[in-house]
């Protein structure tokens, strides 16, 4: 065997580090790259606003007369159940948009394209962050394409609503987005993904105040209610409800703000090689 | 170098000087939980030059381009390219790393500028630079006239040769391939080889290639033998051969892996 020196001696060469314009180039490529992944996945947009306006078209017609909402805050007077459940909407699409994001990087983890991401010399964080933004931007379009479809059944917000919803869109798509990052790193294999569908997104839309207002899970369960307040999706539709009507539901934009911080943090811990598990997993018996 | 011989910590530094050199592992172990994937593993390459790194399947090939691209955590020893310790330096590290792997990463659904486009912008480099070196190193391989077919349009070889020209975009200064003509046939393989080597002395970068290819090590200056997670053999084709006391380097590689033959094409 050929031995290798063993003292070697070595120049500083002063490499430069990247500038803000090479994050920037680096964000926008990875902004890029998904709109044309969304772009060309056309099934994936159309079936993004099916699933609401098939809430809003028919489950909210069907129950408007059963389930009433009183004046309740952020309302000033009654509201058409179809009013209601429009921001509760809105999450549901951050919601499944968050989820298919994460879908989308077990799937690249899988296929193999995620490696090419994160051998990337940018720091993983920034990565991760610009990943995240660009689900984001994404979701934001589709709530956008949903609220102009509402707009013609009827149902509207203020004009200026529709602009200063804008923020509270975006911080509530940023925890699910990163709640699904979060998960993509604990999912194995693509199969599994079903669980996710099940144990997280169903459980997570339904015990919270998406469907119907607190008061009313209150009084049909103390016990559903004391999950609802747990639950981070309930925040997330107030804060987006209340910025309909141009108003800050402090409490939801704190809670939010916060679970939010708390999932980047756990999906950058987790998909850290020296502590994360994620290619760990997908690789453990390929060598 | 001996597994107990520690890397002076000057290493931790960044390097320009020729003789750093662009790949050095010091006593590298890595395990999947009970089962010891690499043991102890120490080489270097030299810049500017060809190694193969020849095992069977299972070897730990893919866990040690792993480490060396940082995917995985370097637990036990220590990696420096070009001087830089992949763990505490990955971003420079990584900055002088091209990397094909074994899996094809190319995303099926975009065109193949825009798969090129998307990852000089991982690198940070500009869209008007980008086109430049996407248009010239597309000519090279005389495939510029399908930047803008989709991925999906292309053949497996194909697809290597784009992947191939993907790791050189960033202008990397040592290129890993992780058995890059794999399930290729044999024309394809020798473009492919063709082309690695003709790059590498045009733009003067290291490689190093894995393979389970016998066949393949002909273009190598230096051959890294993996056998059951640990390296066995580590030196020119002749040194390998001498050391074995094999007459052919099938015969040394037969005799460092405890195969008992191995048939005319050099397949395992």
């Amino acid at each position: 065997m050929t031995d290798i020196p063993g003292n070697i001696s070595i120049r500083s060469s002063g490499h430069n580090r990247f500038g803000p314009v090479q994050y920037l180039v680096c964000l926008k490529g990875i902004l890029v790259r998904e709109g044309l992944r969304y772009l060309h996945q056309r099934e994936r947009f159309i079936s993004s606003l099916v699933r609401p306006l098939l809430w809003l078209f028919i489950f909210a017609a069907g129950f408007r007369q059963v389930l009433g909402v009183s004046i309740i805050p952020p309302y000033q007077t009654y509201v058409l159940y179809e009013v209601y459940i429009t921001p509760g909407l809105c999450g549901m699409i951050l919601l499944f948009s968050g989820m298919q994001s994460s879908l989308s990087m077990v799937y690249d983890r899988e296929m193999g394209n995620m490696r090419t991401l994160l051998v990337s010399p940018f720091p993983r964080w920034f990565l991760l962050m610009s990943k995240l933004l660009a689900g984001v931007a994404v979701s934001i379009v589709q709530v956008y394409a949903f609220l102009f479809i509402a707009w013609f059944w009827g149902v509207k917000a203020p004009a200026s609503g529709y602009i200063l919803t804008l923020p509270a869109l975006f911080i509530a798509g940023m925890m699910l987005g990163a709640l699904g990052m979060l998960l993509s790193s604990m999912i194995k294999q693509l199969e599994n993904f079903a669980g996710i569908m099940n144990f997280v997104i169903f459980p997570m839309y339904f015990a919270s105040s998406a469907l119907y207002p607190l008061w009313r899970v209150q009084e049909a369960s103390p016990l559903l209610y004391k999950i609802c307040l747990l639950n981070p999706f309930t925040y997330a539709v107030e804060l987006v409800r209340f910025a309909f009507y141009g108003k800050i539901e402090w409490i939801s934009l704190a809670v939010v703000c916060g679970f939010t911080l708390v999932f980047i943090a756990g999906a950058i811990i987790a998909y850290d090689p020296s502590r994360g598990l994620v290619i760990k997993k997908q690789e453990g018996g390929n060598n | 170098m001996g597994p107990d011989v520690e890397l002076k910590t000057v290493h931790d530094k960044p390097a320009t000087d020729a003789s750093v050199p662009a790949l050095e592992l010091a006593a590298v172990s890595y395990a999947y939980g009970r089962r010891q994937a690499l043991d102890n593993i120490s080489f270097s390459i030299a810049p500017g030059r060809f190694a193969v790194l020849l095992g069977l399947n299972g070897a730990g090939k893919t866990t040690l381009f792993s480490l060396i691209s940082h995917l995985f955590a370097t637990r036990n020893g220590r990696i420096h390219v070009f001087g830089n310790d992949i763990d505490r330096r990955s971003g420079e590290a990584l900055r002088r790393l091209g990397i094909v792997f074994q899996a094809r990463t190319l995303d099926l659904d975009l065109t193949i500028h825009q798969n090129l486009a998307y990852h000089a912008s991982l690198h940070g480099i500009g869209s008007r630079e980008t086109d430049r070196r996407i248009h010239e190193l597309m000519q090279s391989i005389d495939m510029s006239d399908r930047l803008h077919e989709k991925a999906r349009s292309l053949s497996g070889g194909q697809i290597r040769r784009v992947e191939i020209i993907r790791a050189l975009l960033h202008q990397p200064s040592l290129l890993l391939l992780d058995e890059a003509t794999v399930g290729l046939d044999i024309k394809s393989r020798a473009t492919i080889l063709a082309d690695i080597r003709r790059l590498v002395t045009e733009k003067s970068i290291s490689v190093l290639w894995a393979t389970h290819l016998i066949d393949e090590v002909s273009h190598a200056d230096q051959i890294i033998v993996l056998n059951q997670g640990k390296l066995v053999a580590n030196g020119t084709t002749q040194d390998v051969i001498k050391d074995t006391g094999a007459d052919t380097m099938n015969e040394a590689f037969s005799r460092l892996t405890g195969i008992i033959s191995l048939n005319a094409g050099g397949r395992l």
